[in-house]
């Protein structure tokens, strides 16, 4: 007979069995037998957001970090709608989370009872997985099947939904066990005849990139390990996605940048321009295609994907290999060595002249401004006061997240926490806090714009409870700059609602939460205030004043090319973007 | 046209565990991408391993029939998906309530039609019937056409259930 618990301690007994140390959360009416079995033992510890948005991007920002499930306890009704944004979040972006909702007891489902929600039926669409528990008989095995899901195949956010009787209720517990799951299977192998035939386009290349994304996060630090000597072995050019930064090093000569909307010219135009694109882990976003009819009209395409679904969702590939990154890698590296395959040096090399040719148009220079601090110049002296293995970087969403995918560079995985597929505003922050838990040593720095981060700037107040000295590095430009710079290209420069009204005192903000507040006006001061930042034992805002009026570029403008990108020096030209462009976002 | 943009009509059968909220993922996965729904039939088959079997016709061009099972697959109470169109010989039936109304001629002419398609009387009165048919999908729309003159009053359908020919199961 299997030992038996009651709910609340069937949910705590199985975050042990999983290896959780750390839940992000916020109590109410319906999970407070689970509060009540969390402050009975010592095990978990249980960090206090102060919304529940807040809880689930720093478990995603624990999870970015660590490769762990991150783990989100909210009660019913507003708690989970509150989650709802990070939980799409979390699975646009592949995230593992675990995220367990109280809600009304069941006999009472139905009835519009207070804080009642539907809560499956909200979160169906933006979650992996859900599960309603109604028994507390499957209360353990759905916990168990809960972590397996949102951890394994391309992960994603996983709910359970737990109504207070159930978590009163005894029932049976029984460990973990790697059972089968009747339905779920993940491919993890790839396909080795599929494998070969890449691998013999790959041999065949003159022209080749490298174009890799989050992917090769998720599948853990081996499969940067084993891409670093795949692209080395090769010596063909390697770009990456937004999500996909840190695990190609930034610093090494095959490194073309980022791609995309905001991506070097280097990289996009390799990507328009080569004859075999093998994408490891990306998914052919729209941010990284631009135009689908124009996106790389003459390459053969190599496509790696945990997730079939991805497979010609977008772009139509030649050579489609389902299965995890790292072990797919290990395969093709197999083969090409055992294959004896020797790149086409002669025509690699005429290949990466035409690309010095696009690296010396230096695509990220930007205009130096003797008295103002320019955004780009924040970022680059940030990066040189701050680089080193053990910092840690989350944003926000908008200009200043661009900026700092170009300017900080990354040269490892999980170092990088960003809000890519939703775009969401308010990310930073509690991803910092998330990041910051996981490891409360390292330096965390929010790069993060004004407007963004008063989306969920009451979570410095957690930072300061748990003394996380996170970094608030705020590049003020008293806008919400993306979309000031959209209305500037597309809108005729009507400003409408972008500008930053009524903003705060950022340093006095600081204060207020018991945090420090640190402002740099001028380039003359920058470096000392950063160093400063730094320094300071506890969490810090930084009001960077910059510029207002910089746009970020490079840029592909909607609905067109690769080859047809916006540069900074390029500013000042009749910028024609179609009708067509200007619907799209 | 272009094979690629050539809209196509697939029948998919989809074998999930008999759980709950199994029928709102599948429909929330269509509405929620912008697929069509033909129709939809859903029933337990398997009450020993709680399964039950959808049949879902839809329309797209082939990328987006194959998105389309690629995301019902990865639905995780999903055990298989079967296109039904392209990967083997299949059945496919469905059963409609047919309700005519009238006196006279047209209701001596909707007996008589409904004899030539094979269809049953479940219900009469002095001035209506309610036939009962089975067939393909072709077969009921062509004969609610015919009964559209001869006082159609209303329609009841099952949406399709198919199976494949042979010895072979999904």
């Amino acid at each position: 007979m299997d030992k038996q618990l009651n709910g609340a301690q069937i949910v705590l007994q199985s975050l042990q069995d999983h290896g959780v140390e750390h839940i992000f959360g916020y109590p109410g009416g319906a999970v407070l037998p689970i509060y009540d079995e969390i402050f009975q033992q010592e095990s978990i510890e249980h960090i206090l957001v102060r919304h529940e948005q807040g809880a689930t991007h720093a478990a995603e920002g624990y999870a970015r970090s660590t490769g762990k499930c991150g783990v989100v306890l909210v009660t019913s009704g507003p708690g989970a709608t509150n989650a709802v944004t990070g939980l799409t979040d979390a699975l646009m972006d592949s995230i593992p989370m675990v995220c367990i909702t109280g809600q009304v007891p069941t006999h009472l489902i139905g009835g519009d009872a207070f804080q009642e929600a539907d809560t499956v039926g909200i979160t169906r669409p933006c979650t992996k997985h859900n599960y309603l528990v109604k028994d507390v008989n499957d209360l353990a095995r759905i916990m168990h099947e809960a972590f397996q899901v949102a951890t394994t195949g391309r992960p994603g956010p996983v709910v359970v939904d737990i109504p207070k009787d159930i978590q009163f209720a005894l029932g049976p517990y029984m460990k973990p066990k790697a059972v089968k799951h009747k339905s779920y299977q993940p491919q993890i192998k790839g396909d080795m005849a599929a494998i070969k035939q890449a691998v013999a386009l790959i041999a065949n290349a003159k022209k080749p990139v490298f174009y890799t994304g989050g992917g090769i996060i998720n599948s853990g630090p081996q499969a940067s390990q084993l891409l670093r000597e795949f692209v080395k072995l090769t010596g063909f050019p390697i770009t990456s996605t937004l999500m996909g930064l840190g695990s190609y090093p930034s610093a090494d000569k095959q490194w073309l940048g980022m791609l995309g909307m905001h991506g070097t010219y280097e990289a996009n135009l390799a990507m328009h321009d080569c004859d075999v694109m093998i994408n490891i882990g990306a998914r052919f976003d729209d941010r990284i295609t631009g135009t689908l009819d124009k996106f790389s009209p003459n390459s053969k395409k190599i496509h790696v994907d945990i997730d079939p679904s991805s497979i010609n969702k977008n772009v139509m590939v030649d050579v489609a290999i389902v299965g995890d990154c790292a072990h797919v890698l290990e395969d093709m590296l197999r083969v090409y060595k055992s294959d004896a395959v020797t790149p086409d040096k002669k025509a690699l090399a005429s290949w990466w002249s035409e690309i010095e040719g696009w690296r010396d148009r230096k695509c990220l220079a930007y205009k130096k401004d003797e008295k103002a601090i320019k955004p780009q110049y924040a970022v680059e002296r940030l990066y040189e006061l701050t680089k080193g293995p053990d910092t840690f970087i989350t944003t926000e969403v908008g200009q200043h997240q661009m900026w700092a995918a170009q300017y900080y560079r990354f040269e490892d995985p999980n170092r990088w926490m960003t809000s890519g597929g939703l775009g969401t505003m308010g990310y930073g922050i509690p991803a910092a806090v998330g990041v910051q838990v996981a490891h409360p040593k390292s330096l965390v720095i929010d790069i993060a714009g004004e407007a963004s981060v008063q989306m969920t700037m009451q979570e410095l107040s957690t930072a300061v409870q748990y003394r996380l000295p996170i970094k608030i590095f705020i590049l003020n430009n008293e806008y919400m700059g993306m979309v000031r710079q959209w209305q500037e290209l597309l809108h005729g420069g009507r400003y409408s609602s972008s500008y930053s009204e009524a903003l705060p005192d950022f340093v006095k903000l600081a204060e207020a939460y018991g945090a420090t507040g640190i402002r740099a006006h001028t380039p003359g001061e920058l470096d000392d205030a950063i160093k400063r930042m730094v320094d300071t034992p506890g969490p810090v805002i930084f009001d960077c004043v910059v510029t207002k009026d910089e746009n970020c570029y490079p840029m592909i403008p909607s609905g067109a090319a690769h080859n047809e990108m916006l540069l900074a020096d390029s500013e000042g030209l009749d910028i024609e973007v179609s009708d067509a462009g200007k619907a799209l976002v | 046209m272009s094979a690629e943009n050539q809209i196509e009509r697939h029948t998919l059968s989809i074998l999930v565990d008999n759980e709950a909220g199994v029928l709102a993922r599948v429909i929330g996965l269509f509405s929620g991408r912008g697929y069509n729904i033909d129709s939809l039939t859903v029933a337990e088959v398997d009450d020993q391993e709680h399964m039950s079997r959808i049949t879902i016709v839809t329309v797209g061009t082939p990328p987006i029939i194959e998105q389309i099972k690629a995301q019902l697959g990865r639905l995780v109470p999903v055990h298989r998906v079967v296109d039904l169109t392209v990967e083997c010989e299949s059945v496919e039936r469905e059963l409609a309530l047919i309700k005519v109304t009238g006196k006279g001629d047209a209701r001596v002419e909707a007996l008589r039609m409904s004899e030539a398609f094979r269809a049953r009387v479940v219900d009469a009165t002095p001035d209506s019937f309610v036939f009962e048919i089975t067939g393909n999908t072709e077969k009921i729309d062509a004969f609610i056409g015919l009964m559209k003159p001869l006082g159609l009053r209303e329609v009841s359908r099952t949406g399709a259930a198919a199976i494949s020919r042979g010895p072979e199961a999904m």
